[in-house]
């Protein structure tokens, strides 16, 4: 479990990370999404101890990441593919790694065989790897240790769309395991594929997070019962669409009065009942034009190479 | 690449319940004694500095002046070019993994950075001390070989006292290149400053105590390019010793606290 309270992180006058509060779940993929420079990386960095938060408090297991005795161990992290030494083959950047954690040498092949890196691959130097195979050689880096977290920055950036799926199944059954896997990426439909739970930031504050069923439902209601199932299904019975959130809640196209009558009648005390966010697609393509504009300000909106 | 979908094992416990202890500093240490040799270009700095050593001895042994042929002579030869390479292994043990990136797993790995820093530290002086023995293996062999090609008694004049010396003086020298590595952080400028303050800092401080009778007075204290060379003389005597302390202070003890300061929380990206 990795908890985010309160997060900021100020370089002089410009907050790359503003008051940013999430949690990523064990058992699930939480989606980092926002566009290039929202404060992804900055908010991962905090996290595994690389960047100090200018207030606020990231933990991870319920301690704070440079505070666990060996990290490695505990948490897999991958921040940048690239931001491997050149000169070393693939294998010997896992020696070093292995031999950091104390882990026995027969380790560095099971990790090699788990992101499908061969034996001659392994020798060659990381300098002539392609992005794809250092995002293999990284994910290995970070499945070394066996842990139970997984922080992964971009994670898909470069791979083919076999290797996203195979991304997506890897991180599925890592988190069907038990573990938790928090992963960011600046693209939609990367994060769709692949994450349970999304967290969106733009410009350094969360603006929507929640599970993906609600999130991209387009509903207009979020309902919750403890008993979810039976909401879904008296919601349904009265002529909704009614999606289960995956964490307790109905997602429902149902007015809030609507879906209040509704488990009135069914006899389901709804725990909470509010308008679902706006569509995921909408605010993120807002986000990201927002971006676009501040570089294009003086382009004029028409006569422009469509 | 295959297209392995083979899964990973599920996380084996809670993590909460794992028993981790801290990684203990010889497992450190053993990693960053790796990372000299395991690149090609760091091989090849280590062989540069073998064949540095074994190229001066060799020369001097055939080529040199025969009533100067002896072990001290060979041993104090090979130490000032010594002086010039050796550093650069533990410089670049530091700056290497900002100019790599690589510090992005390094501190991952191990957050108390200082212990990281701590380990390529004893590496640095590891490999400064096995470079003095093995100069001195060189001398050793380029003084029978010599000795017995020009058909003269070899002499073996190098006191253990005198190997001594010459051994600090390499580890100094390499003290001087690890903290400059640490304040710069970057490998390019960081063995040019190294390179300034080896080869243009002496001249520049005798040039300086010509023309200023007050730094004169003081220079002995403060250059330490300069004073750190009495130690491949023929003897110390205390004032020497304490001006070599103070010097070192001054370029090592000073730079590697601004700069560990500095190193310990600055965003590695």
């Amino acid at each position: 479990m990795i908890q985010i309270a309160a997060l900021t992180k100020r370089y002089g006058d410009f907050i790359a990370v503003d008051d940013v509060s999430f949690t990523a779940e064990p058992g699930r993929v939480t989606g980092f999404l926002g566009p290039n420079g929202a404060g992804k990386s900055t908010t991962l960095r905090t996290v595994v101890g690389l960047a100090e938060p200018t207030t606020g408090r990231a933990t991870v297991l319920g301690r704070r990441y440079a505070d666990l005795p060996n990290p490695g161990l505990e948490v897999g992290v991958l921040l940048d593919a690239s931001a491997q030494h050149g000169g070393r083959t693939g294998r010997e950047t896992l020696v070093l790694a292995q031999r950091t954690l104390g882990l026995p040498r027969t380790r560095v092949d099971e990790v090699l065989e788990l992101v499908g890196l061969t034996r001659p691959e392994a020798r060659r130097r990381v300098r002539d790897y392609s992005l794809g195979m250092r995002q293999r050689l990284g994910i290995a880096t970070a499945l070394l240790g066996d842990p139970a977290v997984l922080v992964l920055d971009e994670p898909a950036n470069g791979l083919d769309p076999a290797g996203i799926r195979w991304m997506r199944d890897l991180l599925r059954s890592f988190a069907d395991g038990g573990g938790t896997v928090l992963l960011s990426s600046h693209l939609l439909a990367e994060i769709e594929m692949i994450a349970d739970d999304i967290v969106m930031i733009g410009n350094g504050r969360v603006v929507a997070s929640g599970s993906k069923a609600t999130l991209l439902s387009g509903a207009t209601t979020l309902a919750r019962a403890d008993d979810a199932d039976a909401l879904g299904a008296a919601l349904r019975a009265a002529g909704h669409d009614a999606t289960p959130t995956g964490d307790g809640a109905v997602a429902t196209d149902a007015g809030l009065a609507a879906a209040g009558r509704v488990a009135f009648a069914a006899g389901l005390p709804l725990t909470e009942l509010r308008a679902a966010d706006g569509s995921l697609e909408e605010m993120f393509l807002a986000l990201t034009a927002g971006t676009q504009r501040d570089g294009a300000t003086a382009q004029p909106t028409t006569g422009a190479a469509a | 690449m295959t297209a392995a979908g083979t899964t990973p094992a599920p996380p084996t416990s809670a993590a909460a319940a794992r028993s981790s202890a801290r990684v203990p500093f010889h497992r450190l240490l053993d990693v960053e004694l790796r990372k000299t040799v395991d690149t090609r270009a760091s091989a090849a700095l280590l062989a540069g500095v073998a064949g540095t050593a074994a190229l001066v001895v060799g020369a001097l042994a055939v080529w040199g002046r025969e009533d100067e042929l002896g072990l001290a002579y060979l041993a104090g030869s090979v130490a000032y070019p010594l002086q010039l390479v050796v550093p650069m292994v533990a410089a670049l043990a530091v700056t290497g993994e900002w100019t790599q990136r690589g510090a992005l797993t390094t501190f991952a790995l191990v957050p108390r950075r200082g212990r990281v820093v701590g380990a390529k530290a004893a590496a640095g002086l590891l490999v400064a001390v096995a470079t003095s023995l093995f100069s001195f293996a060189l001398s050793a062999l380029g003084t029978a070989v010599g000795s017995a090609t020009r058909g003269i008694d070899p002499v073996w004049d190098l006191s253990l006292d005198a190997a001594a010396r010459l051994t600090l003086l390499l580890v100094v020298a390499t003290a001087v290149g690890f903290a400059f590595a640490v304040v710069i952080r970057a490998s390019a400028p960081t063995l040019v400053a190294y390179l300034l303050f080896m080869l243009i800092l002496p001249p520049l401080s005798s040039m300086l105590a010509a023309v200023f009778d007050g730094y004169a007075a003081v220079a002995p204290w403060v250059d330490l390019s300069t004073t750190m060379s009495v130690l491949s003389g023929p003897s110390v005597a205390g004032e020497q010793w304490a001006q070599l302390g103070v010097a070192t202070l001054v370029w090592v003890a000073l730079p590697l606290v601004l700069g560990m300061r500095r190193l310990l929380r600055v965003e590695i990206r």
